[in-house]
């Protein structure tokens, strides 16, 4: 097994077209749509800011006089401070938004907060809302890069990429792994960026989940869907746990946290179905003691939870970096 | 309805659409006051007004069965020269007065046959003042956008609807399943990542109501049928004999939910767009005499109900200026004849509504409409003659053009030729 931090095998840069030809989207709206060497080329790119995050001095310029606004319509934690943080150590003036301060609350629409947050000239927008396909529409009204940091259950791309980013270096590689994506998988959109992103990086995703929590047409997404917990783990080399979303469901899916725990919790007679080496990740934040049992969590040599919140920021200024290229006159992008 | 006396009215040199014929047939029409008078050879007098229709079809205006809104000019667009409203109105159509309010708003250029909601403020509780609506002038009773839940209350207006000899609009998406759905379970939906409830919705509902029918012998009109499933359940109930007929709009005969790509909230219809297989089946259905009615669900929503992230924007589509041109395409496609489209979109809604209209017989009120079945237009959201441009066909080049539209032998309506 390669240990947490090997970097994995970049690419040359010879290997990807020249200059924007790299990655051609002015948006990162979803991983439906990417290319496998697009979403190969961002993953390189933040290889770099690995290094540089684990110096002492944590600073790049390159974004310096840039204005970054996280415009955040539903709560979060860890992602808007991995934007911040990514941001900042860009060195972008960054402005963090929340909902519930704002004029949202207030009846205002969303596209007139687009429209206000345009007139603000902002280089780049992350966006999060709890409505599918709201991040695409406020991005259609907008002069600048807008990244999804989530919307409803549609996607959450920057997180299937710094799940990808994780893998990659705790494996070496992604093609030819078994990953297990397993629990609420209706609500999940880190679930279907991480269905499209891994099977296009070449994974064999298995999906399981009760059945009041699993969507159907999953094999459009690249992933094969599972009857039970125990298939989906059989032989899996990663194991990605789901949170349980109360807050998204409308009436009863399951009859109890603790019956969920019983048939799809990650307890330690479960992972022995995986692999040895199974790598354990969950996207946080966790439901400890339901779907995930908290020494599996906490054991670092299985876990890569916490590898994972610090790729997050690594691939979100690697994403940052490579989508105000344009607007920054980088050579071959402008 | 005019009190201005009208000169007589020959309409020349067309091609006839005629109860019982399937293709146009050759001739004129004339009108004395506001009724038809003769029909195929006529001759016009000196002191009529003679409209030469160049060769188009003469057909009766439409009558389009479940609009949600008043829009004038889009149904002249339309050629519909009587609409039926459904009860969805802010206040809900669950009172007398409001119901003869409605009857009134359209005339005299329009006819409105408002539909009496079923329930009180359409909640699905307690029963409304049918019979005084009725009185009020409602023609039909409709359940409106919601399906009743309460099977007891639904058995209870079935049984009254059938007393008064008025038929029950429904709609059909049984609650439970749909819950907050906006999608039809299936790739797309899971994919865009939307609250999605499975199609068999439609087919429980109706499987209920059709139960209900068995007891009551209601006359029941299923307002939008989109399913293989429900579209079976029906093809059963009439060759049974119940006192059933369906219908659909051309949105779930032309598009299914691949339309919803790119979270297009114009593409968000209640019930929502189906798989192309239960879109095939619709078609089928159309063909095979299963749906009665084609309508245009015509419901105009501006950005403040549309510009939004697609499940929080509202169902519904601006649908009077496309069911003409969008339905002519079953007869070019060898589906269906002219005539039985003329049954689909004017007959057999005025039929089910009790109405003399939707068919060129003398003695009916001269509710004309000239048409150019294979002129080219395409459909422009931007330019639309509907009080708002949510269309889901936007930019589709179709045919078909109304000319011009008389409502009681007035011309109400004309483009040019």
């Amino acid at each position: 097994m390669t240990s947490p931090n090997t970097p994995s095998a970049r690419r040359p840069a010879s290997d990807y077209p020249p200059g924007s030809m790299a990655f051609p989207h002015r948006h990162l709206l979803g991983i439906a749509g990417l290319q496998p060497w697009e979403i190969e080329f961002l993953l390189d790119e933040a290889e770099q800011w690995v290094d540089l995050n684990r110096q002492a001095t944590k600073h790049d310029d390159r974004l310096a006089g840039l204005t970054l606004i996280n415009a955040f319509f539903e709560n979060s934690t860890r992602t808007l401070l991995s934007f911040e943080i990514a941001g900042k150590r860009l060195g972008a003036d960054v402005v963090n938004m929340h909902a519930a301060q704002s004029s949202v609350k207030k009846g205002e629409t969303l596209i007139d907060t687009a429209v206000t947050l345009n007139s603000m000239r902002a280089d780049a927008i992350v966006i999060r809302h709890g409505s599918s396909g709201a991040v695409q529409l406020i991005a259609d009204k907008v002069g600048c890069p807008v990244l999804n940091a989530g919307d409803g259950t549609h996607e959450h791309p920057t997180q299937a990429l710094l799940d990808a980013l994780t893998i990659r270096r705790r494996k070496g590689q992604i093609a030819g792994l078994r990953v297990a994506i397993c629990g609420d998988i209706l609500h999940s959109r880190v679930a279907r960026s991480n269905m499209i992103c891994l099977s296009t990086l070449g994974a064999d995703v298995r999906v399981a989940g009760p059945p009041a929590l699993m969507p159907p047409a999953v094999e459009s997404m690249g992933a094969t869907p599972c009857r039970s917990f125990a298939e989906a783990l059989d032989g899996a080399d990663v194991v990605m746990m789901l949170r349980l979303q109360n807050e998204r469901m409308q009436g009863q899916f399951i009859p109890s946290p603790r019956e969920f725990r019983h048939l799809y919790g990650l307890t330690d007679a479960k992972l022995a179905l995986a692999k040895p080496d199974a790598l354990v990740m969950h996207p946080g934040p966790m439901n400890r003691g339901i779907e995930i049992d908290s020494h599996i969590a906490d054991n670092v040599q299985r876990s890569a939870i916490t590898d994972q919140v610090e790729m997050g920021v690594a691939m979100r200024m690697a994403c940052l970096d490579v989508l105000t290229r344009r607007r920054r006159g980088v050579e071959g992008w402008a | 309805m005019s009190k201005t006396p009208l000169a007589p009215l020959s309409i020349v040199n067309g091609r006839l659409i005629l109860p019982g014929e399937g293709e146009p047939v050759e001739g004129g029409i004339r009108v004395l006051g506001d009724r038809i008078a003769e029909i195929g050879r006529i001759t016009p007098s000196a002191d009529d007004r003679v409209h030469d229709a160049k060769g188009a079809l003469i057909a009766p205006g439409l009558v389009d069965l479940g609009v949600f809104a008043i829009d004038l000019p889009a149904f002249h667009f339309g050629g519909i020269s009587r609409a039926a409203l459904m009860p969805d109105q802010n206040p809900p159509l669950d009172h007398p007065a409001r119901v003869r309010f409605a009857a009134y708003s359209g005339k005299p250029d329009f006819w409105v046959h408002p539909l009496a909601a079923a329930t009180r403020d359409l909640a699905g509780a307690e029963m409304a003042e049918i019979a005084l609506m009725q009185e009020a002038g409602a023609r039909a009773v409709a359940t409106g956008r919601r399906w009743i839940v309460d099977t007891g209350v639904m058995h209870r207006l079935m049984q009254y609807c059938a007393m008064l000899d008025l038929p029950l609009i429904v709609h059909s998406q049984d609650h439970g399943l749909s819950g907050t759905a906006v999608a039809t379970s299936g790739e797309m939906a899971t994919r865009l990542g939307l609250p999605q409830a499975p199609a068999e919705a439609e087919s429980i509902a109706i499987a209920r109501d059709l139960a209900l029918v068995r007891m009551t012998g209601a006359r029941v009109h299923f307002r939008q049928v989109t399913t293989r499933a429900g579209l079976a359940l029906v093809r059963a109930a009439k060759a049974e004999g119940l006192s059933v007929t369906a219908g659909i709009t051309p949105a779930h005969l032309f598009l299914s939910d691949v339309a919803l790509g790119g979270f297009r909230t114009f593409a968000r219809l209640s019930p929502p767009l189906r798989s192309e297989d239960d879109r095939q089946a619709a078609l089928e259905a159309v063909g095979d005499g299963t749906i009665d009615v084609i309508a245009s669900g015509h419901d105009p929503r501006g950005p403040e109900d549309k510009r939004l992230p697609f499940a929080d924007a509202a169902p519904g589509m601006a649908g009077a200026e496309t069911l003409l041109p969008l339905s002519l395409g079953l007869v070019r496609d060898g589906l269906i004849s002219m005539g039985r489209l003329f049954d689909l979109i004017a007959a057999n809604p005025a039929k089910l509504l009790g109405v003399q209209a939707g068919a060129l017989r003398t003695g009916h009120e001269a509710d004309i409409v000239l048409i150019d079945p294979d002129r080219p237009w395409q459909v422009d959201s931007g330019k639309m003659a509907a009080a708002a441009g949510n269309t889901p066909f936007d930019k589709l080049p179709v045919q078909g053009r109304c000319l011009a539209l008389f409502k009681g032998g007035r011309l109400v309506d004309q483009r040019s030729g």
